[in-house]
C-alpha cells in the first residue's frame, strides 16, 4: 500500500492511538453507520476511525447547515471540510438510477462524461463571452450531470494544489467517481476554458480566481449547481481586504445558488462569532450565524524560555548572544523550525548559524523575498526530512504539512499569543503529543513579552485581532457614513472592484446589487449613500466635478441597468482583479562589481526581490544583507537591482522592511501587568529582575493602566520618554504628532525614536523645567485632539499615507497594476499616485479613495486606531517623573537611535540640511 | 526609527508674516507693487545667471526675468487628467485647476508684463477643447493686461483656438532663446525633459523637481500638477549640457536648494 499523504495522515487516528481518542470522545458521536459503504469499508480496511468533530460536522452539513469548524493544527480539519461533499457525491452516484447492486468498482470505474452524449456540453469555446449564459444542465438525473458541486478556497495557491493532490489518493482508493481540479494563476488558459464549459465536481482555488470566475458571463451556469463552499484557513483570510472581496463573492454565490451552504475551517480565534457571521448571508435586519463545531484541543504545548547563560542585551533583535545555545538545541533535535519576525533577522541568523556550523548540519533559509524556485527546493527538502533546521519568517506560518518537526524556536518577540500558538503548532502535527517550543528573547523587553506570551499560551488565551470595525475617532475623520459602531466595515475600494466585476459579468440593477452586497457580513451595515458613491466612482470616477460622463466605464441603459461601455473594460478588470497589492518589487540580480568608470555587466543570477522603496533609500555603494550574503548596491537597471558580492563586515544599511507585526494589544496589556507587579518578577531571569528593581528605585514602574512619562537632560539635550506599549507603528505616528505639538509649544524638538514599547523625543528646550513651571501641560501634549488638525496636516505630506492611497487606488481600479515585462514603458507612462493624492486631497477631500485610504491608515501602517485608544485610556492617568539622568527603562529605546533606517517624512528638512552641509564643506 | 523634525512644522504652525513660509496651494496673495513683490519673493528663490542674464528661479518651479518682467513656466500639461480619462483611467479632473491656481499665485507675486508657457502646455492636441468652463475663465483672467505666449511643444504642436495668447515655435529676447526642446545652445531656456534631481543624505534619498542650469543654458522643471520627471543623471541631460558641469536647483517646500549635478545620484 502506498504511503498516505499528509492531509490524511494528520486527519485520522490510527489503531495505535485509538484508545486515547476514544477516551476523550463520547461514543455516541462515533456512530459511523451513516457513512456510505465505501467510506466505512475504506476506514475499516485501514483500521481508522473518523474523529468526533469530523462526524459532527458531517451531520450538520447533511442537515443543510453551514458550519464553522475550529480545531487546532493536526486536528484533521481538511478532511472534515471535504467529508460531507465526498459523501454526497458518493451517494449521488449510489442513487437507484445509477444502478443499485452492481459491484462498486464497476460503477465507479468509468470516468465522468464518458459515453454521456446526451449531456448538454455547455457553450462552445467561442461563446464564452456570450451575454446570456447557457441554461444549466438538469440536476439529479442519476448520471453525472450535477455540474460544480463544491468550491474549495484557500489563501495560498500552493495549499490548494497540495490539498487537491492529497484528496486524489483516497478518492481513487474508494473508487469514487469524483473529478477534482485546481484553478490558480498557473492553470493554462485551455484548461480554464474547459473548466468553465465542463466544470469538475470539486474545484480548488483562491479568492482572486473566484472573483474572476464571477466576473464572467458563465458565472450563473458555472455556479448554478453549487452546493457547498469550503473556506480553508478562514481566520487568516477574513482580517484583510481579501476577506472583504471573498465575502462579496460569497454573497454573489448565495444568489446564484440559493441552496448553498458553507464550511469554514479555522484555527482557534478570539472571536469565533465574527467568522460564523462571515459564512452565512446576513438578513436585512439582525444578523445570522453559522453553526459551530469545536474540535478537541490537543495536548498542551511544552513552551519554555531559553534561560541563557549569556549577558542579555539591552536592545537589538539579533539574538546573537544565544546563537551557540540555539545551535545546541538544533543538534539535539531531529528537525527544528526557527521562526523570526523579519526577513533581515532571518538573513542574519542564517548567516551566523553557518559561521558556527562545525557539524555541517543541513540548515536552510526561507522567507517571502527569496526566489520562488529556491523556496520550493527548501520546502521539498523539508518534506523529505533532509533538513535539520529552517530559519524562516511568517512565510511558513500557514500552509502544508511539514513532516517531522520536533522543535520550534521562536526568536525575538512573539507579538501575540495566537500567532505564537500557530507557530508552535507547526511542531509535531500529531494532536496527542505535546508540541515543544523554546522562546528566545533578543533583549530585555522581549523577555517580558515572552513571559507574558508563555502565560497566555498556558491559559490558552487567543488574541487574534477583531475584524476591522467602525472607528470611534474624531468626527472629521469620518471614514464611512455608517452609524453602527463596532461592526465590521468592508473596504470601499474593494466594493468598487466588486461592482465593476458585476458589470463585467452581466448588466445589473443597482438596487439588486445593493441588497446582495449587504448579505456579506462586512457590508451588512453599508449605507445606500456609500454604495452609490462606490457605483459613481466605478462609472465616472466619483468626482464632484462631473467632467467624465463621456468617458464612463459603466453606464445605465434605457431599462436602468448598469453595463460596461466597452469589452475592453472587462479585459482590464480581469488583469487587475484582487486586493493584494505588493509594494513594487524589484528583482535583485547578482553581477560582478563594477570597476571605476566601467558599466555594470548585465545578466547574472536572480537572488529574489526587494521592495522598491527600500532601494529608493539606498545610494550606490551601500551594502545590505540579502539571501544570506552581504551585497553591494551597484545600480538600478529598469526594474532590476544590480548587486555584487561585498566583503564589508558591517553592512551599512542594517534592515529592510518585511513582516513586521505589531505587538498585540492583549500581550501589551499583559506586559504592563507584569511590569506593574513585582510578584510577577520571580519568573524572570535575574538580569531582568535587577534591571526592573533599579528602575523602581530610580524612577518608577507604571501601574498597568497609566502612562509613565520621564524627562531628563543628557548631553546638552532634553529628553522626554514615554511607555505606551502599543507597538512601533502606533508609536511612530505618536512621535510624528507629538513633535508637532511640542514644536508649537516652543519646546524645539529635534528628533524622535520609537520601538515596540516606548517613544523617546529629544529637544532643545528644557521640557522638565517648562512642565515644572506649568508652562507646558503633559496632559494637553498627549491630548486626544492630536488626532484632529495635527493628524490632518501630517497626513498631507506623509509618505506612508501616500503609499496607503496608492494601494487603494489600485484595488479600486483607478490606476492599473504593473505587469512583468511592461515595467519599462509603464514606469514612463504611469502617473505618480503621489501627485494624484496631492491634487485630490486639496480638491475633494471626501472622495471615496481618500476615505478608503484613511480607513486603511487607521489600522495599517499608521495604526491610528490603536493610538486613539491609548490616548483615551491614559487621559488623566499620565505620571510624570522628572529625573536627573537616563532611567534604566529608557535605555533600550535610546539605543535604537542611529540603528534603524527611516523613510521619508522629513524630506524637505533633509534637503535643506544636505544643502547647508555642502555649503559648509565648500567654505571650509 | 529616528526622524528629524520636518521644517514644515513651522509652516503648519504658521508665521503668516514671513514670505518664506508661503506654501504652494495657499490662497493667492493680494497684488503688490512690482518692487515689493520682488522683495517678498526673495528667500524662496535662487538667482541663476544664464548667458550673463540674471534670472530668478522660484521654488514654485517658474523662472522670472526681472529686467523684462517676464515669467516663464514649462510643461504645464493641462488636461492630462482628462487625457488619461479618455483612455479609461479616470484620474481626478482637478489637475488643470491645480496647475492654474499655482500659476495664479506666481502671477500675483511677480505681476509679470508677459508670461511664456514653454511648450507641452496641454497634454494632447484635444486638451484646449476639453478645457472646463471655470478653468478657461481662470486662464482668461491670467492673460488679462499682459502678453501671453504659447510656445508649441511635442504634445501640442498646433496652435489652438479659444485659449488666448499668441503662438510660436521659439522666441528670442535679448541674449536668451525660449523653445520647448533643448538643444544646448548658448542662451537657451527650454523645457521638455522634466528634470528631477535626487540627493542622498543620512542613508536616505530625496527626489525633487529642479531647474537644470549651466552658465550657458537652462532646462525648466515641469510645472503641471500631474507631470512626471526624468533624473538629471539621465543621458538626455548629458546631451544638452555636454558634461556634468551643471547645477540642479531643487524645488524645496519653501526655497530652492542648489546641488552640483555630480552630487546628484541616479535612480
Amino acid at each position: 500500500m502506498r504511503a498516505f499523504t499528509p492531509v490524511f495522515r494528520r486527519a485520522m487516528s490510527s489503531h495505535d492511538d485509538r484508545e486515547s481518542s476514544a477516551v476523550s470522545i463520547p461514543t455516541d458521536t462515533l456512530d459511523v453507520s451513516f457513512l456510505p459503504e465505501p467510506f466505512a469499508r475504506w476506514f475499516a480496511a485501514r483500521g481508522w476511525r473518523p474523529r468526533a468533530h469530523q462526524l459532527e460536522l458531517l451531520a450538520k452539513a447533511q442537515a443543510g447547515r453551514s458550519v464553522l469548524l475550529i480545531a487546532p493544527t493536526g486536528g484533521g480539519k481538511t478532511l472534515a471540510g471535504f467529508l460531507p461533499t465526498l459523501v454526497e457525491l458518493c451517494e449521488r452516484n449510489l442513487s437507484p438510477r445509477a444502478g443499485r447492486g452492481r459491484p462498486l468498482p464497476d460503477l465507479f470505474g468509468k470516468r465522468p462524461g464518458e459515453g454521456a452524449s446526451e449531456i448538454d456540453r455547455g457553450p462552445s469555446p467561442g461563446s464564452a463571452f456570450h451575454a446570456s449564459p447557457p441554461s444549466p444542465r438538469k440536476r439529479g438525473e442519476g448520471r453525472r450531470s450535477g455540474g460544480l458541486h463544491t468550491l474549495y478556497i484557500s489563501p495560498l495557491k500552493a495549499l490548494a494544489v497540495d490539498i487537491a493532490r492529497n484528496l486524489e489518493t483516497p478518492v481513487a482508493e474508494m473508487g469514487l467517481p469524483i473529478r477534482l481540479e485546481t484553478r490558480t494563476g498557473d492553470t493554462p488558459a485551455s484548461k480554464r476554458q474547459r473548466q468553465r464549459r465542463d466544470p469538475p465536481d470539486i474545484l480548488l482555488t483562491t479568492p482572486e480566481q473566484l472573483a474572476l470566475l464571477l466576473a464572467s458571463a458563465d458565472a450563473p451556469y458555472l455556479f448554478g449547481s453549487l452546493r457547498r463552499v469550503v473556506l480553508d484557513e478562514l481566520h487568516s483570510l477574513v482580517t484583510s481586504k481579501r476577506g472583504d472581496l471573498l465575502s462579496l463573492g460569497l454573497a454573489r454565490l448565495h444568489t446564484l445558488a440559493p441552496g448553498l451552504t458553507t464550511v469554514g475551517l479555522s484555527a482557534t480565534v478570539a472571536h469565533p462569532d465574527e467568522l460564523r457571521r462571515f459564512l452565512v448571508p446576513q438578513p436585512i435586519d439582525g444578523e445570522a450565524m453559522s453553526d459551530l463545531v469545536v474540535g478537541a484541543s490537543g495536548a498542551a504545548p511544552d513552551v519554555s524560555m531559553l534561560d541563557t547563560a549569556q549577558y542579555l542585551p539591552w536592545a537589538g533583535h539579533s539574538a546573537r548572544h544565544a546563537l551557540a545555545e540555539m545551535y545546541d538545541l538544533i543538534r539535539k533535535h531531529k528537525t527544528t523550525l526557527i521562526f523570526v519576525n523579519t526577513r533581515s533577522q532571518a538573513e542574519f541568523l542564517f548567516r551566523e548559524f553557518w559561521r558556527i556550523n562545525d557539524d555541517n548540519l543541513a540548515i536552510a533559509l526561507h522567507h517571502g523575498s527569496l526566489d520562488v524556485a529556491q523556496r520550493r527546493r527548501v520546502e521539498e527538502a523539508m518534506t523529505r526530512g533532509k533538513l535539520r533546521a529552517v530559519v524562516c519568517t511568517s512565510s511558513l506560518d500557514l500552509g502544508v504539512d511539514w513532516g517531522d518537526v520536533d522543535l520550534v524556536i521562536n526568536v525575538g518577540a512573539p507579538k501575540g499569543s495566537s500567532r505564537l500558538m500557530q507557530r508552535i503548532g507547526r511542531a509535531n502535527h500529531r494532536l496527542d503529543e505535546p508540541s515543544k517550543a523554546v522562546l528566545v528573547p533578543a533583549n530585555r523587553f522581549e523577555v517580558l513579552e515572552c513571559r507574558a506570551a508563555i502565560e497566555a499560551v498556558a491559559e490558552n488565551t487567543q488574541d487574534t485581532p477583531p475584524l476591522r470595525t467602525n472607528l470611534g475617532l474624531a468626527r472629521d475623520w469620518h471614514i464611512n457614513a455608517q452609524a453602527v459602531q463596532g461592526r465590521p466595515v468592508g473596504a470601499l475600494d474593494v466594493l468598487a472592484q466588486h461592482i465593476l466585476g458585476r458589470a463585467c459579468a452581466a448588466p445589473f440593477f443597482a438596487d439588486d446589487v445593493y441588497v446582495e452586497v449587504r448579505a456579506a457580513a462586512p457590508y451588512a451595515g453599508l449605507l445606500r449613500a456609500d454604495f452609490d458613491a462606490a457605483l459613481d466612482f466605478v462609472a465616472t470616477g466619483g468626482y464632484a466635478l462631473k467632467a467624465y460622463e463621456r468617458f464612463a466605464k459603466i453606464r445605465q441603459t434605457k431599462d436602468g441597468r448598469w453595463r460596461i461601455t466597452h469589452p475592453r473594460i472587462a479585459q482590464r478588470y480581469r488583469l487587475n482583479v484582487g486586493t493584494i497589492v505588493e509594494a513594487d518589487m524589484l528583482k535583485v540580480r547578482l553581477v560582478r562589481s563594477r570597476r571605476s568608470g566601467q558599466h555594470v555587466p548585465r545578466g547574472g543570477r536572480v537572488l529574489g526581490e526587494v521592495e522598491e522603496y527600500f532601494i529608493e533609500g539606498l545610494t550606490p555603494g551601500d551594502t545590505f544583507v540579502f539571501a544570506g550574503e552581504i551585497l553591494k548596491y551597484e545600480t538600478l537597471v529598469e526594474n532590476e537591482v544590480y548587486v555584487s558580492r561585498s566583503t564589508a563586515t558591517d553592512p551599512k544599511v542594517p534592515a529592510y522592511e518585511g513582516g513586521k507585526f505589531p505587538l498585540s494589544t492583549y500581550l501589551a496589556a499583559r506586559v504592563r501587568a507584569i511590569l506593574a507587579d513585582p510578584r510577577h518578577w520571580r519568573a524572570l531571569p535575574a538580569q531582568v529582575r535587577e534591571w526592573l528593581e533599579i528602575q523602581e528605585w530610580r524612577s518608577l514602574l507604571p501601574p498597568a493602566g497609566d502612562l509613565l512619562v520621564e524627562t531628563f537632560p543628557r548631553a546638552a539635550k532634553h529628553y522626554l520618554v514615554c511607555y505606551p506599549f502599543e507597538g512601533r507603528l502606533a508609536h511612530q505616528t505618536l512621535g510624528m504628532l507629538l513633535t508637532r505639538r511640542m514644536e508649537r509649544a516652543g519646546l524645539k524638538p529635534l528628533g524622535f525614536v520609537a520601538n515596540e514599547y516606548a517613544l523617546a523625543v529629544w529637544c532643545v528646550a528644557d521640557v522638565q523645567l517648562r512642565v515644572a513651571r506649568g508652562e507646558v501641560s503633559l496632559a494637553s501634549l498627549f491630548g486626544e485632539d492630536m488626532l484632529g488638525d495635527d493628524l490632518e496636516e501630517w497626513l498631507a505630506e506623509s509618505a506612508l499615507m501616500k503609499r496607503t492611497f496608492r494601494t487603494c487606488a489600485i484595488i479600486a481600479g483607478l490606476i492599473e497594476r504593473r505587469f512583468p515585462g511592461e515595467e519599462k514603458t509603464r514606469r514612463q507612462l504611469t502617473i505618480s499616485t503621489d501627485l494624484v493624492y496631492d491634487v485630490l486631497r486639496k480638491h475633494q477631500p471626501d472622495h471615496l479613495l481618500l476615505r478608503a485610504a484613511r480607513a486603511d491608515a487607521a489600522t495599517g501602517l499608521l495604526d491610528i486606531k490603536r493610538l486613539g485608544e491609548m490616548l483615551s485610556r491614559v487621559r488623566g492617568r499620565i505620571i510624570h517623573k522628572a529625573l536627573d539622568h537616563v532611567s534604566p527603562l529608557s535605555v533600550p529605546v535610546l539605543l535604537e537611535i542611529g540603528r534603524e533606517m527611516v523613510y521619508g517624512e522629513a524630506s524637505d528638512a533633509l534637503l535643506a540640511e544636505a544643502a547647508d552641509e555642502l555649503i559648509k564643506e565648500a567654505m571650509r | 526609527m529616528r526622524t528629524a523634525i520636518n521644517s514644515a512644522h513651522s509652516r503648519a504652525s504658521g508665521n503668516p508674516g514671513e514670505a518664506s513660509t508661503v506654501a504652494p496651494g495657499s490662497p493667492p496673495e493680494p497684488v503688490l507693487g512690482q518692487r515689493e513683490a520682488q522683495t517678498r519673493a526673495r528667500g524662496r528663490a535662487d538667482e541663476v545667471v544664464v548667458a550673463d542674464v540674471a534670472l530668478t528661479a522660484d521654488a514654485a518651479g517658474a523662472l522670472y526675468w526681472p529686467q523684462e518682467g517676464l515669467l516663464i513656466v514649462a510643461d504645464l500639461h493641462l488636461e492630462k487628467g482628462s487625457s488619461f480619462a479618455q483612455r479609461g483611467v479616470l484620474l481626478p479632473p482637478y489637475d488643470t485647476a491645480a496647475t492654474l491656481a499655482r500659476l495664479a499665485q506666481l502671477v500675483a507675486r511677480y505681476v509679470p508684463r508677459c508670461v511664456i508657457a514653454l511648450g507641452d502646455s496641454f497634454h494632447d492636441g484635444g486638451g484646449p477643447a476639453r478645457l472646463g468652463d471655470a478653468d478657461r475663465e481662470q486662464l482668461r483672467l491670467l492673460q488679462k493686461q499682459r502678453d501671453w505666449i504659447w510656445i508649441t511643444g511635442n504634445h501640442d504642436p498646433e496652435p489652438a483656438a479659444n485659449i488666448g495668447g499668441t503662438f510660436g515655435g521659439a522666441l528670442a529676447i535679448g541674449a536668451l532663446t525660449f523653445r520647448h526642446i533643448p538643444s544646448g545652445e548658448t542662451g537657451e531656456v527650454a523645457g521638455h525633459l522634466h528634470p528631477v534631481a535626487r540627493i542622498a543624505h543620512r542613508g536616505r534619498a530625496v527626489s525633487r523637481r529642479c531647474f537644470a542650469a549651466s552658465d550657458r543654458c537652462l532646462v525648466m522643471p515641469a510645472f503641471g500638477a500631474y507631470a512626471g520627471g526624468l533624473n538629471v543623471r539621465d543621458a538626455a541631460f548629458a546631451d544638452v549640457f555636454g558634461t556634468l558641469a551643471f547645477t540642479a536647483h531643487m524645488l524645496g517646500d519653501a526655497r530652492v536648494h542648489a546641488f552640483a549635478a555630480r552630487h546628484c545620484i541616479s535612480d
